[in-house]
Protein backbone atom coordinates (compact mmCIF):
# COMPACT_ATOMS: atom_id res chain seq x y z
CA UNK A 1 0.00 0.00 0.00
CA UNK A 2 1.18 3.49 -0.95
CA UNK A 3 0.78 5.64 1.73
CA UNK A 4 -1.85 8.60 0.91
CA UNK A 5 0.05 12.09 0.91
CA UNK A 6 0.96 13.36 -2.08
CA UNK A 7 4.51 12.66 -3.23
CA UNK A 8 6.18 15.68 -4.98
CA UNK A 9 8.29 14.70 -8.04
CA UNK A 10 11.73 14.57 -8.40
CA UNK A 11 14.45 14.71 -11.52
CA UNK A 12 16.70 11.88 -11.90
CA UNK A 13 19.46 14.63 -11.77
CA UNK A 14 17.55 16.35 -8.14
CA UNK A 15 19.85 14.82 -5.43
CA UNK A 16 18.56 11.86 -3.23
CA UNK A 17 17.35 14.28 -0.12
CA UNK A 18 16.26 11.81 2.26
CA UNK A 19 20.09 9.89 2.43
CA UNK A 20 21.64 12.61 3.09
CA UNK A 21 18.71 14.63 5.52
CA UNK A 22 19.86 14.80 9.17
CA UNK A 23 23.16 15.01 8.86
CA UNK A 24 24.59 18.64 9.57
CA UNK A 25 21.39 20.47 8.72
CA UNK A 26 22.64 23.69 10.66
CA UNK A 27 25.83 24.40 10.50
CA UNK A 28 27.55 26.01 14.01
CA UNK A 29 30.16 28.61 11.99
CA UNK A 30 29.15 31.85 10.55
CA UNK A 31 27.89 31.60 7.11
CA UNK A 32 28.99 33.68 3.93
CA UNK A 33 29.91 37.35 3.86
CA UNK A 34 26.95 39.60 2.27
CA UNK A 35 27.27 40.29 -1.27
CA UNK A 36 26.75 42.96 -3.39
CA UNK A 37 25.35 41.29 -6.16
CA UNK A 38 23.89 37.95 -5.84
CA UNK A 39 24.83 34.53 -7.00
CA UNK A 40 22.43 31.48 -7.16
CA UNK A 41 23.12 28.39 -4.47
CA UNK A 42 26.46 26.57 -5.96
CA UNK A 43 24.09 23.43 -5.59
CA UNK A 44 21.85 24.75 -8.71
CA UNK A 45 23.10 23.95 -12.14
CA UNK A 46 20.62 24.47 -14.69
CA UNK A 47 22.18 26.31 -17.31
CA UNK A 48 20.70 26.42 -21.24
CA UNK A 49 22.04 24.36 -23.57
CA UNK A 50 24.76 25.94 -25.68
CA UNK A 51 25.62 23.83 -29.27
CA UNK A 52 28.80 23.91 -30.72
CA UNK A 53 28.99 26.06 -33.60
CA UNK A 54 31.91 27.34 -35.83
CA UNK A 55 30.10 30.96 -35.98
CA UNK A 56 29.98 31.07 -31.90
CA UNK A 57 27.99 34.61 -32.66
CA UNK A 58 25.42 32.92 -34.44
CA UNK A 59 23.41 30.18 -33.28
CA UNK A 60 20.99 29.53 -30.53
CA UNK A 61 20.80 28.20 -26.76
CA UNK A 62 18.05 26.46 -25.06
CA UNK A 63 15.85 27.44 -21.97
CA UNK A 64 16.03 24.50 -19.54
CA UNK A 65 12.14 24.60 -19.31
CA UNK A 66 12.06 21.08 -16.96
CA UNK A 67 14.02 23.10 -13.71
CA UNK A 68 11.62 26.26 -14.06
CA UNK A 69 8.58 26.88 -11.73
CA UNK A 70 5.80 29.64 -12.01
CA UNK A 71 5.81 31.44 -15.68
CA UNK A 72 9.11 33.94 -15.65
CA UNK A 73 12.77 32.84 -17.07
CA UNK A 74 15.29 34.43 -15.14
CA UNK A 75 17.25 36.32 -17.45
CA UNK A 76 20.29 34.41 -16.94
CA UNK A 77 18.24 31.10 -18.70
CA UNK A 78 16.11 33.38 -21.47
CA UNK A 79 16.71 31.52 -24.62
CA UNK A 80 19.00 33.24 -26.68
CA UNK A 81 19.09 33.59 -30.60
CA UNK A 82 21.50 35.18 -32.39
CA UNK A 83 22.79 36.46 -36.24
CA UNK A 84 26.25 37.91 -35.58
CA UNK A 85 26.79 37.89 -31.86
CA UNK A 86 25.92 40.09 -28.59
CA UNK A 87 27.41 43.63 -29.23
CA UNK A 88 28.81 45.69 -26.44
CA UNK A 89 26.94 48.85 -26.47
CA UNK A 90 27.36 51.84 -24.30
CA UNK A 91 24.11 53.56 -23.21
CA UNK A 92 25.18 56.74 -22.97
CA UNK A 93 26.26 56.83 -26.85
CA UNK A 94 23.36 54.85 -27.79
CA UNK A 95 20.51 56.35 -30.36
CA UNK A 96 17.09 55.29 -32.18
CA UNK A 97 16.77 57.11 -35.58
CA UNK A 98 13.01 57.64 -36.49
CA UNK A 99 12.69 58.35 -40.49
CA UNK A 100 10.97 57.98 -43.24
CA UNK A 101 7.08 58.58 -43.84
CA UNK A 102 7.04 61.07 -40.82
CA UNK A 103 6.79 64.55 -40.47
CA UNK A 104 9.75 65.07 -38.03
CA UNK A 105 12.82 62.63 -38.80
CA UNK A 106 13.72 62.22 -34.96
CA UNK A 107 16.82 60.86 -32.66
CA UNK A 108 16.20 59.66 -29.55
CA UNK A 109 18.80 58.69 -26.68
CA UNK A 110 18.44 56.39 -23.70
CA UNK A 111 17.12 59.06 -21.61
CA UNK A 112 14.73 60.71 -24.52
CA UNK A 113 13.15 57.63 -24.01
CA UNK A 114 12.94 57.51 -20.19
CA UNK A 115 10.87 60.85 -20.70
CA UNK A 116 7.94 58.66 -22.22
CA UNK A 117 5.58 57.04 -20.17
CA UNK A 118 6.49 53.63 -19.76
CA UNK A 119 4.69 50.49 -18.93
CA UNK A 120 5.36 46.81 -17.85
CA UNK A 121 4.16 43.19 -19.30
CA UNK A 122 4.65 40.31 -19.30
CA UNK A 123 5.29 38.22 -22.51
CA UNK A 124 6.40 35.44 -23.93
CA UNK A 125 9.02 35.43 -26.67
CA UNK A 126 9.25 32.47 -28.63
CA UNK A 127 11.69 31.82 -31.64
CA UNK A 128 9.55 30.77 -34.81
CA UNK A 129 12.05 27.84 -35.26
CA UNK A 130 11.02 26.21 -32.00
CA UNK A 131 10.16 22.90 -31.88
CA UNK A 132 11.35 22.99 -35.53
CA UNK A 133 13.04 18.99 -35.13
CA UNK A 134 9.86 17.81 -34.14
CA UNK A 135 7.93 18.72 -37.29
CA UNK A 136 10.90 17.65 -39.33
CA UNK A 137 10.22 13.96 -37.66
CA UNK A 138 12.71 14.01 -35.03
CA UNK A 139 11.62 14.05 -31.75
CA UNK A 140 13.75 15.86 -29.29
CA UNK A 141 14.77 14.07 -25.92
CA UNK A 142 13.79 16.95 -23.17
CA UNK A 143 11.91 19.76 -22.71
CA UNK A 144 14.66 22.21 -23.04
CA UNK A 145 15.39 20.82 -26.54
CA UNK A 146 12.17 20.43 -27.52
CA UNK A 147 10.80 23.69 -26.68
CA UNK A 148 13.50 25.49 -25.31
CA UNK A 149 13.44 28.54 -27.47
CA UNK A 150 10.82 29.60 -25.33
CA UNK A 151 10.76 32.16 -22.34
CA UNK A 152 8.70 34.83 -20.66
CA UNK A 153 9.76 38.30 -18.80
CA UNK A 154 8.25 41.32 -17.66
CA UNK A 155 9.65 43.86 -19.71
CA UNK A 156 9.48 47.28 -19.21
CA UNK A 157 9.26 50.10 -22.09
CA UNK A 158 7.59 52.98 -24.08
CA UNK A 159 4.87 52.19 -26.75
CA UNK A 160 6.51 52.21 -29.97
CA UNK A 161 3.32 54.49 -30.88
CA UNK A 162 4.63 57.10 -28.39
CA UNK A 163 7.71 56.94 -30.89
CA UNK A 164 6.17 57.03 -34.02
CA UNK A 165 3.64 59.87 -33.16
CA UNK A 166 5.71 62.24 -31.61
CA UNK A 167 8.01 61.96 -34.88
CA UNK A 168 4.09 62.12 -36.69
CA UNK A 169 3.28 59.31 -39.06
CA UNK A 170 2.09 60.33 -42.74
CA UNK A 171 -0.56 58.73 -44.00
CA UNK A 172 0.84 56.59 -46.51
CA UNK A 173 2.87 54.98 -43.54
CA UNK A 174 2.08 51.13 -43.99
CA UNK A 175 4.91 49.21 -42.68
CA UNK A 176 7.97 50.02 -39.79
CA UNK A 177 11.55 48.60 -40.64
CA UNK A 178 13.50 47.49 -37.45
CA UNK A 179 17.25 47.44 -37.36
CA UNK A 180 19.18 46.24 -34.57
CA UNK A 181 23.42 47.82 -34.18
CA UNK A 182 24.27 43.92 -34.10
CA UNK A 183 27.46 43.24 -36.54
CA UNK A 184 24.97 42.12 -39.21
CA UNK A 185 22.03 44.64 -38.46
CA UNK A 186 19.64 42.65 -38.68
CA UNK A 187 16.20 43.89 -39.83
CA UNK A 188 12.39 43.37 -40.21
CA UNK A 189 9.75 44.72 -41.50
CA UNK A 190 6.40 45.37 -39.17
CA UNK A 191 2.59 46.08 -39.88
CA UNK A 192 1.53 49.63 -38.84
CA UNK A 193 -1.14 48.72 -36.84
CA UNK A 194 0.88 46.15 -35.08
CA UNK A 195 3.67 48.63 -34.46
CA UNK A 196 0.53 50.77 -33.43
CA UNK A 197 -1.25 48.25 -31.00
CA UNK A 198 0.64 46.77 -28.40
CA UNK A 199 4.67 46.63 -29.00
CA UNK A 200 7.17 48.00 -26.11
CA UNK A 201 10.53 49.66 -27.26
CA UNK A 202 11.85 48.34 -23.90
CA UNK A 203 14.76 48.58 -21.88
CA UNK A 204 14.06 46.38 -18.97
CA UNK A 205 13.64 42.66 -17.81
CA UNK A 206 12.85 41.42 -14.71
CA UNK A 207 13.06 44.55 -12.81
CA UNK A 208 16.67 45.22 -14.22
CA UNK A 209 18.64 46.52 -17.87
CA UNK A 210 17.91 44.33 -20.38
CA UNK A 211 20.70 41.68 -20.52
CA UNK A 212 23.14 42.11 -23.15
CA UNK A 213 22.12 38.96 -25.14
CA UNK A 214 18.66 40.23 -24.92
CA UNK A 215 19.40 43.74 -26.96
CA UNK A 216 20.72 46.03 -23.72
CA UNK A 217 19.98 48.54 -24.14
CA UNK A 218 16.92 48.65 -25.71
CA UNK A 219 14.91 45.91 -28.16
CA UNK A 220 11.54 45.52 -29.67
CA UNK A 221 9.11 43.40 -27.70
CA UNK A 222 6.31 42.67 -30.40
CA UNK A 223 3.88 40.55 -28.10
CA UNK A 224 2.61 37.30 -29.49
CA UNK A 225 4.80 37.43 -32.71
CA UNK A 226 7.93 35.24 -33.43
CA UNK A 227 10.76 36.07 -31.99
CA UNK A 228 12.98 37.37 -34.88
CA UNK A 229 10.68 40.08 -35.06
CA UNK A 230 12.02 41.33 -31.31
CA UNK A 231 14.47 43.08 -33.36
CA UNK A 232 17.37 43.54 -30.54
CA UNK A 233 20.01 46.60 -30.04
CA UNK A 234 17.37 48.17 -31.66
CA UNK A 235 18.92 51.42 -33.28
CA UNK A 236 16.60 52.77 -36.33
CA UNK A 237 13.18 52.38 -36.97
CA UNK A 238 12.45 53.42 -40.90
CA UNK A 239 8.29 54.38 -41.69
CA UNK A 240 8.10 52.85 -45.14
CA UNK A 241 4.36 52.53 -47.50
CA UNK A 242 5.90 48.90 -47.41
CA UNK A 243 7.76 45.84 -46.71
CA UNK A 244 11.74 46.30 -47.10
CA UNK A 245 12.21 41.89 -47.40
CA UNK A 246 14.59 41.91 -45.69
CA UNK A 247 16.93 38.49 -45.78
CA UNK A 248 15.27 37.88 -42.71
CA UNK A 249 11.68 37.92 -43.71
CA UNK A 250 12.65 36.18 -47.00
CA UNK A 251 15.06 34.03 -46.95
CA UNK A 252 14.51 32.96 -43.53
CA UNK A 253 11.59 32.83 -41.12
CA UNK A 254 9.56 31.81 -44.33
CA UNK A 255 7.66 28.64 -43.87
CA UNK A 256 8.21 26.24 -47.08
CA UNK A 257 5.04 24.07 -47.67
CA UNK A 258 5.11 20.94 -49.34
CA UNK A 259 3.41 22.04 -52.94
CA UNK A 260 7.11 23.90 -52.81
CA UNK A 261 5.40 27.65 -52.22
CA UNK A 262 6.54 29.72 -49.10
CA UNK A 263 4.34 31.33 -46.30
CA UNK A 264 5.75 34.91 -46.05
CA UNK A 265 4.81 37.03 -42.97
CA UNK A 266 3.59 34.56 -40.34
CA UNK A 267 3.76 36.63 -37.76
CA UNK A 268 1.78 34.92 -34.97
CA UNK A 269 3.12 32.20 -32.91
CA UNK A 270 0.00 30.16 -32.29
CA UNK A 271 -1.25 28.72 -29.45
CA UNK A 272 0.69 25.75 -27.39
CA UNK A 273 1.84 23.95 -24.49
CA UNK A 274 4.05 21.45 -23.33
CA UNK A 275 4.38 19.09 -20.44
CA UNK A 276 7.95 20.32 -18.35
CA UNK A 277 7.57 17.65 -15.81
CA UNK A 278 7.49 13.88 -15.66
CA UNK A 279 8.83 14.69 -18.96
CA UNK A 280 11.82 13.02 -21.51
CA UNK A 281 14.74 12.60 -19.00
CA UNK A 282 13.40 12.69 -15.56
CA UNK A 283 12.47 9.60 -13.46
CA UNK A 284 9.04 8.68 -11.42
CA UNK A 285 10.88 7.90 -8.57
CA UNK A 286 8.84 6.47 -6.16
CA UNK A 287 6.66 4.02 -8.11
CA UNK A 288 2.70 3.80 -9.02
CA UNK A 289 0.92 6.44 -6.96
CA UNK A 290 0.15 10.47 -7.06
CA UNK A 291 2.31 12.53 -9.20
CA UNK A 292 2.27 16.35 -10.34
CA UNK A 293 1.84 16.89 -14.31
CA UNK A 294 2.63 20.36 -14.40
CA UNK A 295 3.90 22.73 -17.89
CA UNK A 296 3.40 25.82 -19.72
CA UNK A 297 1.21 27.33 -22.53
CA UNK A 298 1.11 30.20 -24.13
CA UNK A 299 -0.52 31.88 -27.04
CA UNK A 300 0.09 35.08 -29.09
CA UNK A 301 -3.44 35.08 -30.05
CA UNK A 302 -4.28 35.75 -25.97
CA UNK A 303 -4.99 34.03 -23.06
CA UNK A 304 -4.72 30.79 -22.39
CA UNK A 305 -8.38 29.41 -21.66
CA UNK A 306 -8.21 25.87 -20.83
CA UNK A 307 -4.91 22.94 -20.64
CA UNK A 308 -6.15 19.86 -21.23
CA UNK A 309 -3.80 16.42 -20.14
CA UNK A 310 -4.13 12.98 -21.35
CA UNK A 311 -2.18 9.86 -20.38
CA UNK A 312 -3.16 7.97 -23.16
CA UNK A 313 -1.39 9.74 -25.96
CA UNK A 314 -4.64 11.55 -26.90
CA UNK A 315 -7.60 8.67 -26.52
CA UNK A 316 -8.65 10.71 -23.37
CA UNK A 317 -8.70 13.98 -21.75
CA UNK A 318 -9.21 15.59 -18.73
CA UNK A 319 -8.46 19.61 -17.49
CA UNK A 320 -5.51 21.16 -15.70
CA UNK A 321 -5.85 23.61 -13.28
CA UNK A 322 -4.46 26.77 -14.65
CA UNK A 323 -2.56 28.88 -11.99
CA UNK A 324 -2.71 32.23 -12.17
CA UNK A 325 -1.91 34.27 -13.24
CA UNK A 326 -3.42 33.99 -16.81
CA UNK A 327 -1.85 36.86 -19.28
CA UNK A 328 -2.76 37.81 -22.68
CA UNK A 329 0.41 36.62 -24.85
CA UNK A 330 2.37 34.97 -21.65
CA UNK A 331 2.88 31.83 -20.26
CA UNK A 332 0.68 30.08 -18.05
CA UNK A 333 1.46 27.28 -15.66
CA UNK A 334 -1.17 24.65 -15.38
CA UNK A 335 -0.99 21.75 -13.32
CA UNK A 336 -2.70 18.33 -12.72
CA UNK A 337 -2.53 15.26 -10.53
CA UNK A 338 -2.34 12.19 -11.64
CA UNK A 339 -2.37 8.80 -9.95
CA UNK A 340 0.25 6.68 -12.34
CA UNK A 341 -1.30 3.33 -12.23
CA UNK A 342 2.59 1.86 -12.56
CA UNK A 343 1.83 0.91 -16.73
CA UNK A 344 3.35 2.64 -19.60
CA UNK A 345 1.37 5.81 -20.30
CA UNK A 346 1.76 8.57 -22.91
CA UNK A 347 1.48 12.10 -21.38
CA UNK A 348 0.14 14.74 -23.20
CA UNK A 349 -0.32 18.35 -22.89
CA UNK A 350 -3.14 20.25 -25.53
CA UNK A 351 -4.10 23.96 -25.09
CA UNK A 352 -7.16 26.47 -25.97
CA UNK A 353 -6.79 30.03 -26.79
CA UNK A 354 -9.51 32.47 -25.88
CA UNK A 355 -9.77 32.99 -29.76
CA UNK A 356 -10.96 29.30 -29.31
CA UNK A 357 -8.06 27.93 -31.34
CA UNK A 358 -7.26 24.62 -30.15
CA UNK A 359 -2.98 23.18 -29.79
CA UNK A 360 -2.88 20.56 -33.12
CA UNK A 361 -1.44 16.99 -33.02
CA UNK A 362 1.49 16.66 -34.46
CA UNK A 363 0.13 14.23 -37.08
CA UNK A 364 -2.37 16.96 -38.08
CA UNK A 365 0.22 19.84 -38.26
CA UNK A 366 2.54 17.27 -40.81
CA UNK A 367 -0.85 16.77 -43.12
CA UNK A 368 -1.01 20.16 -43.77
CA UNK A 369 2.47 21.67 -43.76
CA UNK A 370 4.67 18.67 -43.94
CA UNK A 371 7.98 18.19 -42.39
CA UNK A 372 9.62 20.87 -43.75
CA UNK A 373 8.00 24.00 -43.03
CA UNK A 374 11.10 24.49 -40.10
CA UNK A 375 9.40 27.45 -38.29
CA UNK A 376 5.67 27.96 -36.01
CA UNK A 377 5.72 24.22 -35.07
CA UNK A 378 3.16 24.15 -32.21
CA UNK A 379 2.07 20.59 -31.87
CA UNK A 380 1.47 18.45 -29.18
CA UNK A 381 4.47 16.85 -27.44
CA UNK A 382 4.07 13.30 -26.15
CA UNK A 383 6.16 12.03 -23.22
CA UNK A 384 6.50 8.07 -23.01
CA UNK A 385 6.45 6.50 -19.50
CA UNK A 386 7.85 2.60 -19.18
CA UNK A 387 6.82 0.70 -16.55
CA UNK A 388 10.27 1.34 -14.73
CA UNK A 389 8.81 5.01 -14.39
CA UNK A 390 11.58 6.58 -17.01
CA UNK A 391 9.90 9.24 -18.63
CA UNK A 392 11.34 9.46 -22.90
CA UNK A 393 10.69 11.04 -25.96
CA UNK A 394 10.10 7.66 -27.91
CA UNK B 1 -6.73 80.40 -32.79
CA UNK B 2 -3.50 81.24 -31.64
CA UNK B 3 -4.14 79.75 -28.30
CA UNK B 4 -4.29 76.30 -30.10
CA UNK B 5 -0.96 76.86 -31.87
CA UNK B 6 0.75 78.10 -28.80
CA UNK B 7 -0.56 74.51 -26.91
CA UNK B 8 0.46 72.60 -30.22
CA UNK B 9 4.28 74.45 -30.23
CA UNK B 10 4.54 73.58 -26.77
CA UNK B 11 3.56 70.17 -27.07
CA UNK B 12 6.12 69.39 -29.95
CA UNK B 13 8.88 71.40 -27.92
CA UNK B 14 8.15 69.30 -25.00
CA UNK B 15 8.85 65.84 -27.23
CA UNK B 16 11.93 63.56 -26.14
CA UNK B 17 14.18 63.27 -28.71
CA UNK B 18 15.93 66.16 -31.17
CA UNK B 19 15.35 66.11 -35.26
CA UNK B 20 17.49 63.98 -37.02
CA UNK B 21 20.13 65.82 -40.16
CA UNK B 22 19.44 64.92 -43.29
CA UNK B 23 23.51 63.84 -43.16
CA UNK B 24 22.74 61.40 -40.56
CA UNK B 25 19.79 59.71 -41.30
CA UNK B 26 22.19 59.24 -44.74
CA UNK B 27 24.48 57.95 -42.61
CA UNK B 28 22.45 55.43 -41.32
CA UNK B 29 20.03 54.47 -43.82
CA UNK B 30 20.83 51.43 -44.82
CA UNK B 31 17.14 50.09 -46.13
CA UNK B 32 17.05 48.61 -49.52
CA UNK B 33 13.44 48.39 -51.33
CA UNK B 34 12.88 45.45 -53.81
CA UNK B 35 11.91 48.56 -55.96
CA UNK B 36 15.22 49.52 -56.11
CA UNK B 37 14.77 52.76 -53.74
CA UNK B 38 17.69 53.26 -51.41
CA UNK B 39 20.14 50.99 -54.20
CA UNK B 40 23.74 53.01 -53.71
CA UNK B 41 24.81 54.51 -56.75
CA UNK B 42 27.54 51.31 -58.07
CA UNK B 43 28.16 48.72 -60.92
CA UNK B 44 29.57 45.39 -61.09
CA UNK B 45 29.52 42.29 -62.78
CA UNK B 46 30.47 38.80 -62.10
CA UNK B 47 33.61 38.22 -63.66
CA UNK B 48 34.77 41.26 -61.03
CA UNK B 49 32.96 39.26 -58.15
CA UNK B 50 34.42 35.98 -59.12
CA UNK B 51 37.71 37.15 -57.86
CA UNK B 52 36.01 38.68 -54.91
CA UNK B 53 34.40 35.92 -54.06
CA UNK B 54 37.49 33.50 -54.27
CA UNK B 55 39.53 35.50 -51.37
CA UNK B 56 36.32 36.89 -49.40
CA UNK B 57 33.50 34.55 -49.55
CA UNK B 58 34.69 31.31 -50.46
CA UNK B 59 36.59 29.84 -47.43
CA UNK B 60 32.62 29.25 -46.38
CA UNK B 61 30.12 29.13 -49.01
CA UNK B 62 32.26 26.73 -51.30
CA UNK B 63 34.05 26.86 -54.77
CA UNK B 64 30.52 26.77 -56.57
CA UNK B 65 28.71 28.43 -53.57
CA UNK B 66 27.35 24.66 -52.53
CA UNK B 67 28.21 25.87 -48.66
CA UNK B 68 29.20 23.28 -45.91
CA UNK B 69 26.31 21.28 -44.45
CA UNK B 70 25.10 21.78 -41.08
CA UNK B 71 27.56 25.05 -41.12
CA UNK B 72 27.75 27.46 -43.45
CA UNK B 73 24.51 27.91 -46.25
CA UNK B 74 24.81 26.89 -49.63
CA UNK B 75 24.03 30.34 -52.43
CA UNK B 76 23.91 28.26 -55.39
CA UNK B 77 21.61 25.23 -56.44
CA UNK B 78 18.56 23.54 -55.30
CA UNK B 79 16.27 24.60 -58.85
CA UNK B 80 13.63 22.65 -58.61
CA UNK B 81 13.94 21.27 -55.05
CA UNK B 82 11.15 22.98 -52.72
CA UNK B 83 8.79 20.20 -53.76
CA UNK B 84 10.64 17.05 -52.74
CA UNK B 85 11.89 15.64 -50.04
CA UNK B 86 15.27 17.48 -50.00
CA UNK B 87 14.34 20.87 -50.16
CA UNK B 88 17.64 22.99 -50.79
CA UNK B 89 16.71 26.66 -49.84
CA UNK B 90 19.31 28.82 -51.64
CA UNK B 91 19.43 32.33 -53.49
CA UNK B 92 18.55 30.32 -56.83
CA UNK B 93 16.01 28.63 -55.59
CA UNK B 94 14.46 30.54 -53.14
CA UNK B 95 14.83 34.20 -52.56
CA UNK B 96 12.51 36.18 -54.12
CA UNK B 97 13.83 39.53 -54.63
CA UNK B 98 17.75 40.36 -56.26
CA UNK B 99 17.84 43.84 -53.76
CA UNK B 100 17.42 41.36 -50.81
CA UNK B 101 20.57 39.71 -51.61
CA UNK B 102 22.55 43.04 -52.12
CA UNK B 103 21.31 44.48 -49.48
CA UNK B 104 22.38 41.46 -47.20
CA UNK B 105 26.03 41.37 -48.37
CA UNK B 106 26.11 45.06 -47.68
CA UNK B 107 24.98 45.26 -44.48
CA UNK B 108 26.18 41.76 -42.99
CA UNK B 109 29.03 40.01 -45.08
CA UNK B 110 31.55 38.61 -44.96
CA UNK B 111 30.27 37.45 -41.65
CA UNK B 112 33.69 38.60 -39.87
CA UNK B 113 33.75 42.19 -41.43
CA UNK B 114 30.78 43.36 -42.36
CA UNK B 115 30.52 46.74 -44.06
CA UNK B 116 34.17 46.24 -45.18
CA UNK B 117 33.00 46.17 -49.22
CA UNK B 118 32.50 48.98 -51.54
CA UNK B 119 29.36 49.74 -53.15
CA UNK B 120 30.28 48.10 -56.62
CA UNK B 121 32.12 45.21 -54.74
CA UNK B 122 28.69 44.30 -53.51
CA UNK B 123 27.13 44.90 -56.54
CA UNK B 124 29.99 42.76 -58.03
CA UNK B 125 29.36 39.69 -55.48
CA UNK B 126 25.59 40.26 -56.10
CA UNK B 127 26.14 39.27 -59.64
CA UNK B 128 28.74 36.46 -59.42
CA UNK B 129 26.06 34.96 -56.57
CA UNK B 130 23.65 35.39 -59.33
CA UNK B 131 25.45 34.41 -62.13
CA UNK B 132 26.23 31.14 -60.08
CA UNK B 133 22.66 30.23 -60.22
CA UNK B 134 22.37 30.83 -64.00
CA UNK B 135 20.24 34.42 -63.54
CA UNK B 136 22.27 36.46 -65.15
CA UNK B 137 25.49 35.95 -67.09
CA UNK B 138 29.51 36.15 -66.55
CA UNK B 139 29.66 39.56 -67.96
CA UNK B 140 26.33 41.56 -67.21
CA UNK B 141 26.83 45.11 -65.51
CA UNK B 142 24.22 45.19 -62.66
CA UNK B 143 24.01 48.68 -61.18
CA UNK B 144 21.56 50.79 -58.74
CA UNK B 145 18.91 50.83 -62.03
CA UNK B 146 18.98 46.94 -63.41
CA UNK B 147 19.28 45.12 -59.99
CA UNK B 148 15.21 45.22 -59.13
CA UNK B 149 14.73 43.96 -62.78
CA UNK B 150 16.35 40.71 -62.31
CA UNK B 151 13.81 38.12 -62.43
CA UNK B 152 14.29 35.74 -59.74
CA UNK B 153 13.31 31.91 -60.24
CA UNK B 154 10.98 31.98 -57.32
CA UNK B 155 9.83 35.51 -57.11
CA UNK B 156 6.21 34.43 -56.90
CA UNK B 157 6.97 31.31 -54.60
CA UNK B 158 5.44 33.07 -51.50
CA UNK B 159 1.62 33.09 -50.60
CA UNK B 160 0.20 34.90 -47.45
CA UNK B 161 -0.31 33.42 -44.02
CA UNK B 162 -3.05 31.65 -44.28
CA UNK B 163 -3.57 30.21 -40.66
CA UNK B 164 -5.58 28.99 -38.61
CA UNK B 165 -4.67 26.31 -41.49
CA UNK B 166 -5.30 22.87 -39.37
CA UNK B 167 -8.16 21.35 -39.23
CA UNK B 168 -8.37 18.54 -36.30
CA UNK B 169 -9.05 15.13 -37.79
CA UNK B 170 -12.18 13.83 -37.28
CA UNK B 171 -11.79 11.04 -34.96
Amino acid sequence: MRPPTRRRFFALSAPLLGLTACKKTVPSEIGAPLSAYGERSPHEKSVRSVKESVTPGSGATFTPLQDLEGIITPSSLHYERHHAGIPDIDPAQHQILVHGLVERPLIFTMDDLRRFPSISRIYFLECSGNSNLEEAGDPQPTPQSSAGLLSCSEWTGVPLSSLLHAAGLKPEAKWVVAEGADACMMARSIPIEKALDDILVAYAQNGEPLRPAQGYPVRLVVPGWEGNINVKWLHRLHVLNQPAMTRDETSHYTDLMPDGTARIFTFEMEAKSIITRPAGGQMLGHGPGSYEVTGLAWSGGGKIQRVEISTDGGATWKDAVLQDPILSKAATRFRFEWNWNGQPAALQSRCTDETGYVQPSLDDLVRVRGRFAYYHCNAIKTWFVKQDGSVSHA
Amino acid sequence: MLKWLLVCATAFAQTPGRPATDAEIKSMDYTVLPNGAGLPKGKGDAAQGRFLYEQKCQECHGERGEGQSGKYPPLAGGAGSLKSLKPVKTVGSYWPYATTLFDYIRRAMPYDHPRSLSTDDVYSLSAYVLFMNGIVTENQELNEKNLPQVKMPNRNGFVPDPRPDIKPKQK
